[in-house]
């Protein structure tokens, strides 16, 4: 089902600029029409007022009759406006969809058009800091970058949040509360991206519980992206200080995650003409080596960030009783840990 | 070519079509692969003069995302890994495969694998009554090594909105209808025939996808679902699940599943296509592999089977009860991925009853959820290790009561045609997996084949199962279980002998009477005639857990005398005399009760959980003060 794009190559476009447009199918409803008029299901075309491709309108009879000179009445009424789609003389159901609803895709983030895919969408590139949280609650958000926090190591807490965090993405530090979170919804805040937040919390927040880490369509009145994991986490100094870098600056986010079968990320994109990339810049990592800057995913040093001093041959023994491959570590204080490679990520420069 | 072996009618072998490209009796090395959610895995098997043995594995993450989007490269990367360690060249230089076959310098004369990547095949199966005609197509499509999202039934009280919208937003890579016998109920197959239309359902592999939809039901309704479906979707018309309700022919379904799962599915896969090109026998879904593999344990022994996969993503449970063989697949239990489902699932109590150490609810659970965000990460510290293992205790019961409720006899007859009448007929059935009458329990997944000892997943499996009577356990040493069990296919005696000698990991026997005591009453006495001829008397009391060492591949005769109102197998305080196998573990001598209940009062549970940890090893000595500081 194709659409149509509103741009060409070589367009600019803003945050919200309508990239493409497509006009998808209504809901449908099922009308078990036979089994209600309590008639043969073969027999149901024999019954119909309006046949298939016809409008309907909402409380419009469709289907039924009248017996015993009008005494005895047995009618189905539209309860959509929409058209009809099918009718089953084999299965006996009648089924209705709505009009056809438009879908718009705007363009997410501020930049230049450089590929269009006719009557589907575009690519647009743009220059600009990216951030790639862990897990993230909530759509695609925009707003002007605010950090309300002294340090990565603050809690986002309730008092921090005014009515001058309206429409703003709020950046906090190691965790942010239930009751912050409440009132950043309250004020309209667009976004928050903190270090870590309580699972309960976010439990109550949400109203269910999370069973696998597949997220982006909740309404909860404003997108949440964590940096870091679950619990109290600092957010890492070197994220905490590009946002402060860019306070002011406008930034789109988006909360979707995915872990399994097709991993997506959370991501908050900055736009900026500040510098740009140099032509020969790598852009995957070589992997890890001596020297690379890593950062510990996982207890006992969960959080903390260090740089590869040795990486280990042999398999060793960890305080499980496993025997795995490891990785020397100098964390970012001087001490020296030894860490399974698993638990480690690169921390991209 | 033949396929050796018994019973070789019970594997997938006429789904495979082998290319060999060396005489069997010629090869020299063969390599199998894994391609899982998270790691690929690469074994390198070669010919000694004991028969096939394992050489050596590598493993990798998985390139199936972004930026890679080939698996090749991670087939590749562990390849290269076993190149480092045997200094055999098997990758071609110009990165084109697998060098095939060996040239006396170079190669490997057999290169096969099994994948799991971007979550398997994923099914959703329809029927016209939920525990008849739907159930037989969850089992088909188990059968294949699926994993069934969900299941839709004309009879089921999800309205037909509701079921609408499940279809759209499943996105299933494969739908199988069943339903109507044979001449049977015609309007209830073509009303689901007429929701999946509506539905237009979209496929997660992309817009060139055409989704196949397997119709496997009343063979008079065909021509109305071709004219309904057959121009949208990539539909296959196969003979009736249930031709009539007595009889569950689930065959032709399975194969067409895995044939379509080879031409649609696996093509659209990042890689695969490529992949495809390299093996020699058709790719298989992991959990078929797993399966044949348990399949080959009970055609070798001769005994019932219960075999568990436990993924980081899924949970496959396998049993084989007097040859008949069930899978089931629960999608949503497993050690990363979906471990906050389990913790879901079994709620936190459950999961935390295990655990000999006071611990916060909220500690709990951050630490489950920021598995569930980084499941590669492995547990550094021993507190963290046992609340993995809690977790596991949960997800193989629930694995095992999902499994339950496959593993039924057929519903009864007449039920879909007074369906049709408006009639309904439906009873609720028992499994017929009993634990007295299981010998064999196999477990195999990252968790348990990495336990750091064996003793862990010997008692995460007897916690979970609960054994009764006399139980043999083995675990996959490594995880090649899938690997074999494609190799099987094509060279049975060979990865048998690789099995039987570097796979299975003999854990050892587990003595469990049924029924329950009191604390301090005798629940059995066990004596033991060991090789050497040392008699060894044990008196085990209700709640004990005790070892008696003997080493694998030995066995010892074991009378065991159960108290009054506890079973062994030969009925209520009658004894029995039997072999009992040994194995790492040694004899397990369990009093702790069937079922087992752990004490609600958490000082008195955490001194029995000790006490049994201690009794076998299971962890450091000093445990507690690890846990402790962690």
């Amino acid at each position: 089902m194709l659409g149509k794009v509103f741009v060409n190559v070589g367009d600019d476009v803003d945050f919200r600029t309508k990239i493409a447009e497509m006009i998808v199918p209504g809901k449908p409803t099922v009308i078990m029409a036979a089994l209600k008029l309590a008639i043969q299901k073969e027999d149901l075309k024999d019954y119909m007022k309006k046949k298939e491709g016809d409008k309907v309108e909402e409380g419009e009879p469709i289907a039924g009759y009248n017996a015993f000179f009008g005494l005895m009445k047995n009618w189905i009424y539209s309860p959509i406006n929409g058209y009809v789609e099918t009718i089953s003389d084999i299965s006996g159901q009648i089924i209705l969809r709505e009009d056809p609803i438009s879908v718009k895709v705007d363009s997410y983030v501020r930049g230049k058009v450089v590929e269009v895919f006719e009557g589907e969408g575009a690519t647009i590139e743009t220059n600009g800091a990216f951030v790639q949280g862990i897990l993230g609650v909530g759509g695609e958000a925009h707003g002007v970058i605010k950090v309300v926090v002294d340090g990565p190591n603050t809690h986002l807490t309730e008092d921090l949040i005014t009515s001058d965090c309206e429409g703003k993405i709020l950046i906090g530090g190691s965790l942010v509360t239930k009751e912050a979170f409440v009132k950043a919804i309250k004020v309209g805040a667009a976004g928050i991206v903190t270090g870590g937040i309580r699972d309960t919390d976010l439990r109550e927040l949400l109203g269910y519980e999370m069973g696998v880490a597949i997220t982006g369509h909740e309404e909860i009145g404003t997108t949440i992206i964590l940096t870091e994991g679950f619990g109290e986490m600092a957010m890492s100094q070197r994220t905490f200080s590009l946002f402060k870098e860019f306070e002011g600056e406008v930034a789109a986010m988006n909360g979707t995650t995915q872990i399994r079968a097709g991993v997506m990320r959370p991501e908050i994109i900055i736009p900026h003409e500040r510098w740009l990339p140099e032509e020969d810049e790598e852009s995957i990592s070589g992997g890890m080596r001596a020297g690379t800057p890593i950062r510990v995913i996982r207890q006992p040093y969960f959080g903390r960030l260090g740089k590869v001093l040795n990486l280990l041959i042999e398999k060793q023994r960890v305080e499980t009783g496993s025997t795995v491959r490891v990785v020397e570590v100098e964390l970012d204080d001087g001490e020296r840990v030894v860490v399974p490679r698993a638990n480690v990520e690169i921390l991209e420069i | 070519m033949t396929i050796s072996g018994p019973n070789a009618s019970n594997r997938d072998v006429d789904d495979v079509e082998p290319r060999l490209r060396n005489d069997i009796e010629e090869m020299k090395y063969i390599l199998a692969t894994d391609v899982g959610s998270t790691t690929t895995k690469a074994r390198l098997f070669t010919r000694t003069d004991e028969g096939w043995r394992y050489l050596v594995s590598g493993e990798t993450p998985t390139t199936v995302e972004a930026p890679f989007e080939d698996v090749t490269l991670g087939v590749m990367n562990a390849v290269r890994e076993i190149e480092d360690l045997t200094g055999l060249h098997i990758l071609s230089e110009e990165g084109e495969g697998i060098l095939v076959p060996f040239n006396g310098k170079m190669g490997v004369d057999l290169y096969c694998t099994t994948s799991s990547a971007g979550g398997g095949l994923q099914m959703m199966v329809t029927g016209v009554v939920a525990n008849m005609t739907a159930e037989s197509a969850n089992r088909a499509a188990l059968g294949a090594g699926a994993i069934v999202m969900d299941i839709l039934a004309t009879n089921d009280d999800i309205p037909p909105y509701e079921k609408i919208q499940r279809i759209r937003n499943l996105r299933p890579d494969m739908i199988l209808m069943a339903g109507g016998t044979d001449g049977g109920t015609v309007s209830h197959v073509v009303s689901m025939g007429e929701l999946i239309k509506t539905a237009d359902p979209k496929a997660r592999l992309g817009v060139t996808y055409e989704l196949p939809i397997i119709y496997a039901g009343n063979k008079m309704v065909r021509s109305h679902i071709t004219d309904l479906l057959g121009t949208d979707f990539a539909l296959t018309c196969v003979d009736n699940i249930r031709p009539i309700l007595e009889v569950e022919n689930t065959e032709p379904a399975r194969r067409a599943v895995h044939e379509l799962f080879m031409e649609h599915v696996m093509s659209h896969a990042p890689g695969y296509t490529r992949l495809m090109k390299w093996t020699d026998v058709d790719i298989m879904p992991t959990p078929a592999g797993e399966g044949i593999a348990i399949q080959l344990i009970a055609d070798t022994y001769k005994k019932n089977v219960l075999g568990v996969g436990l993924g980081g993503a899924t949970t496959n449970v396998y049993s084989v009860m007097d040859r008949r063989f069930v899978r089931s697949v629960s999608a949503n239990l497993g050690m990363s991925y979906s471990v906050c489902n389990v913790m879901k699932e079994s709620g936190l109590e459950n999961i935390m009853r295990w655990l000999p150490f006071d611990i916060e609810t909220d500690e709990i659970r951050n630490s489950l959820r920021n598995k569930m965000i980084r499941p590669t990460t492995i547990p550094q510290t021993l507190r963290e290790l046992l609340i993995e293992h809690a977790v596991a205790r949960e997800a193989l019961r629930l694995g095992l009561e999902h499994h339950k409720t496959i593993a039924t006899t057929l519903k009864g007859a007449k039920g879909e045609t007074a369906f049709d009448r408006g009639i309904l007929s439906q009873g609720i059935l028992e499994t017929y997996i009993d634990m007295m009458n299981i010998k064999i329990i196999a477990g195999t997944g990252g968790l348990l084949s990495h336990a750091p000892n064996r003793e862990q997943s010997l008692i995460i499996m007897t916690d979970a199962f609960q054994p009764e009577g006399v139980t043999m356990f083995y675990q996959d040493s490594v995880f090649m279980m899938p690997h074999l069990g494609v190799l099987s296919t094509v060279y049975r005696d060979a990865a048998w002998n690789i099995f039987d000698k570097d796979c299975l990991v003999r854990l050892g026997s587990v003595i469990a009477p049924r029924g329950t005591g009191k604390p301090g009453e005798m629940v059995m006495v066990v004596k033991i005639e060991m090789p050497n001829g040392k008699i060894i008397n044990e008196n085990i009391t209700y709640g004990e857990l005790k070892r008696i060492r003997l080493p694998e591949r030995q066995t010892a005769k074991a009378t065991i005398r159960p108290s009054k109102g506890l079973d062994i197998g030969a009925g209520e305080g009658k004894e029995i005399e039997t072999t009992v196998e040994g194995g790492v573990v040694g004899i397990v001598l369990d009093g702790r009760g069937r079922p087992l209940a752990l004490p609600e009062d958490k000082a008195e549970r955490d001194e029995k959980l000790i006490g049994w940890i201690r009794s076998l090893e299971m962890y450091d000595r000093n445990f507690l003060d690890l846990v402790k500081s962690g």
